[in-house]
């Protein structure tokens, strides 16, 4: 079936070279990175993580936002999502390689990040973060090949494909629950340290894989010949619509448990984010751009009429997936470490160095996404033209 | 003699069973003695204790004083990069409102306001660094020392996100071309680990008291053993109020300043 992504028109070769070049890029930073140590990054003594970390969490979400496809279709046989599950599931392949591949960034001895495996410690959160992501890579890679094979063939998917589905459920809730207890286990950073962690990491990433997914779809309908079909995508912008609302509203429930207390070392952390410390306002900008447009495209969402226009749709679904990438992406892990364990306001800024590593794992995330999904809409139309009887001459 | 397979067997099981047994049985009555990484015995002259404690005295320290920093980190090969950014430091001074902020008010004293207390690792009796690593490349001893492991140390930063006190510091680049002078006693580290405090074990081993304790003049700091009722440190928290920095945390730290 792989053959199938070596045949693309110039537009594909085009988008394929450039992610090359990007991904050559990122890797030549990185081998800066790796000579001289971290100190190539922003990263500093009191914000100690940055952008690959933050990255990391906001992509496990989109990885766990395929069981929004996964669980209507196979647990309550909602016939729409049927074509397009194989999506999610690829789309999380791809999100699981970007997470693994920015943590593995992060590390400053990456040559060792085998002693995980060597001297494995169950009480530490990260130990479980690998083997949630580990397996959830593997049963998604396995499931997402074997039903694109059977839809190729055109024969139902083997009986023990079923159990591995019924399990991804589960194990898509379990990858964000684990990555949000990284955060929300330790005693000195008040930012982080709040029960509503792991759900606000659901909400959001429910919200932002499936906005994903609809612009993705949108783009295979207008360039790969694969339409995902009007029900799918307007059920989808539902669950983006849902999902959305919930998100604004926990972090509306943080806001208040945060500013009703006034626990002054809660509140430091939301007031650097919105307004500045000290005189510091780095992220405020990013802050207020992810608030506006989260409440726009909610505004939006919650219209039938804008939902059901492909153009308004996209709109939205960008603009939700900038909102969300923002508070998770940048603000959520940045702002946990200021002010700092002794008081110290010192802000971030990623280096050019930094921002070069993260395009070129983005890149490599979209390469294999790029690849995953041209080898699925090839199958497809070879498919969908085989039983229209147009071009029913066994070459697909 | 002819010695079949199943003989031969035999013989070979029983002697490997002579070699693992001393493994099996060595934590029975290892538990109680203080065992040294790297070495099998503990040396007749090294300072034991079932937990170790540090008291700082801060009032006691003269204005401007860097003697336990100096001293620390010229023992231990701390790099100085010269920037906060990169920065890498033991032991060090803070004010009054970063090292106990929810003791703090608007009223207090100058002579508090004013004061900059010794601050390093509080070797925590629950320590959140130890929990949180991935590898055991931090880990607490039996006499309560916080240790680092710097050749399994991945560098992956979560000890220094669960710290709540700031004691850790990052590698984030070579850091032997910024030592001032080697002290070929203690191992320099490479770039990507992390680094603290360590109270000196490698000092204890050999029966010196740490570094920060015998470099002050003021005698601002005492170390000894917390579970010895007739030790220094007990001796200095029994009579005066102590506190430890954010014990509402649990992290139970082991350095208690008199205020």
């Amino acid at each position: 079936m792989l053959e199938k992504a070596l045949k693309g028109n110039h537009g594909y070769w085009i988008w394929i070279a450039g992610l090359l070049v990007i991904i050559t890029i990122g890797i030549f930073f990185y081998m800066r990175q790796l000579d001289y140590g971290l100190g190539v990054t922003g990263m500093s003594r009191d914000v100690s993580w940055g952008l690959y970390i933050a990255q990391f969490t906001f992509l496990v979400g989109i990885a766990a936002s395929a069981v929004m496809l996964v669980l209507p279709y196979y647990l309550h046989d909602y016939k729409a999502f049927g074509k397009i599950t194989v999506l999610g599931e690829f789309l999380a392949v791809a999100a699981v390689v970007m997470c693994i591949l920015f943590v593995f960034v992060d590390l400053g001895q990456p040559a060792r990040v085998m002693n995980v495996l060597l001297y494995p410690q169950p009480t530490s959160i990260l130990f479980w973060d690998m083997v949630v992501l580990s397996g959830y890579l593997l049963i998604n890679i396995v499931t997402g090949w074997v039903i694109l094979s059977c839809t190729r063939n055109e024969i139902p998917p083997p009986a023990w494909v079923k159990p591995l589905i019924y399990l991804s459920i589960p194990w898509a809730v379990s990858i964000h629950t684990v990555t949000a207890f990284i955060y929300a286990g330790l005693p000195g950073r008040d930012f982080w340290l709040t029960a509503i962690m792991a759900p606000r990491f659901l909400a959001s990433a429910f919200a932002s894989g499936p906005a994903l997914l609809i612009v993705l779809c949108l783009i295979l309908k207008r360039f790969g010949g694969f339409d995902a079909g009007a029900k799918a995508i307007g059920a989808l912008a539902k669950i983006v619509t849902y999902a959305l609302a919930v998100s604004i509203f926990l972090v509306g429930v943080e806001v208040f448990t945060v500013f009703y207390s006034g626990l002054p070392e809660h509140e430091a952390s939301f007031i650097y984010m919105f307004a500045g410390l000290h005189g510091h306002h780095n992220l405020a900008p990013w802050m207020w751009t992810s608030a506006v447009l989260a409440f726009a495209a909610l505004g939006a969402l919650i219209v039938p009429a804008v939902r059901r226009r492909e153009g308004w749709l996209a709109l939205a679904c960008i603009a939700v997936f900038i909102s969300l990438w923002i508070e998770k992406g940048l603000g959520l892990v940045i702002t946990g470490f200021i002010p700092s364990s002794l008081g110290a306001v010192t802000e971030y800024a990623p280096t050019g160095t930094e921002i070069a590593i993260v395009l070129g794992i983005w890149s490599i995330g979209f390469l294999i996404l790029t690849l995953f999904y041209k080898i699925f809409a090839t199958v497809r139309s070879g498919l969908d033209s085989t039983t229209n009887g147009s071009a029913a001459n066994g070459k697909c | 003699m002819t010695t079949n397979r199943r003989d031969f067997l035999k013989i070979a099981g029983a002697s490997a069973l002579t070699l693992i047994t001393p493994s099996i049985l060595n934590p029975l009555w290892a538990k109680e003695t203080v065992r040294i990484p790297g070495q099998d015995f503990t040396p007749a002259k090294a300072l034991a204790a079932k937990r170790w404690a540090m008291v700082v005295e801060p009032a006691k320290c003269p204005e401007g004083c860097t003697d336990c920093t100096a001293a620390c980190h010229a023992v231990h090969n701390v790099p100085n990069f010269g920037n906060p950014k990169d920065e890498v430091k033991w032991i060090w001074t803070e004010p009054f409102a970063a090292v106990f902020p929810g003791e703090n008010h608007r009223y207090q004293g100058q002579s508090l306001q004013k004061m900059r207390l010794p601050v390093l690792c509080n070797h925590c009796e629950n320590p959140p660094c130890v929990r949180v690593c991935p590898t055991k490349a931090t880990f607490r001893r039996p006499d309560g020392i916080v240790m680092m492991d710097y050749h399994r140390c991945i560098g992956c930063r979560l000890c220094m996100a669960g710290c709540p006190y700031g004691a850790r510091s990052m590698n984030y680049r070579d850091p032997r071309p910024f030592i001032a002078r080697f002290n070929p006693d203690f191992p320099t580290r490479t770039k990507g680990v992390v680094e603290k405090c360590n109270f000196c074990e490698e000092r204890l081993a050999k029966g010196i008291m740490p570094a920060c304790v015998l470099a002050c003049k003021e005698k601002a700091l005492t170390f000894g053993d917390a579970e010895n009722s007739r030790s220094e440190v007990r001796l200095a928290i029994d009579k005066r109020f102590s506190l430890p920095r954010r014990a509402g945390l649990g992290t139970a730290p082991q350095v208690y300043y008199i205020l």
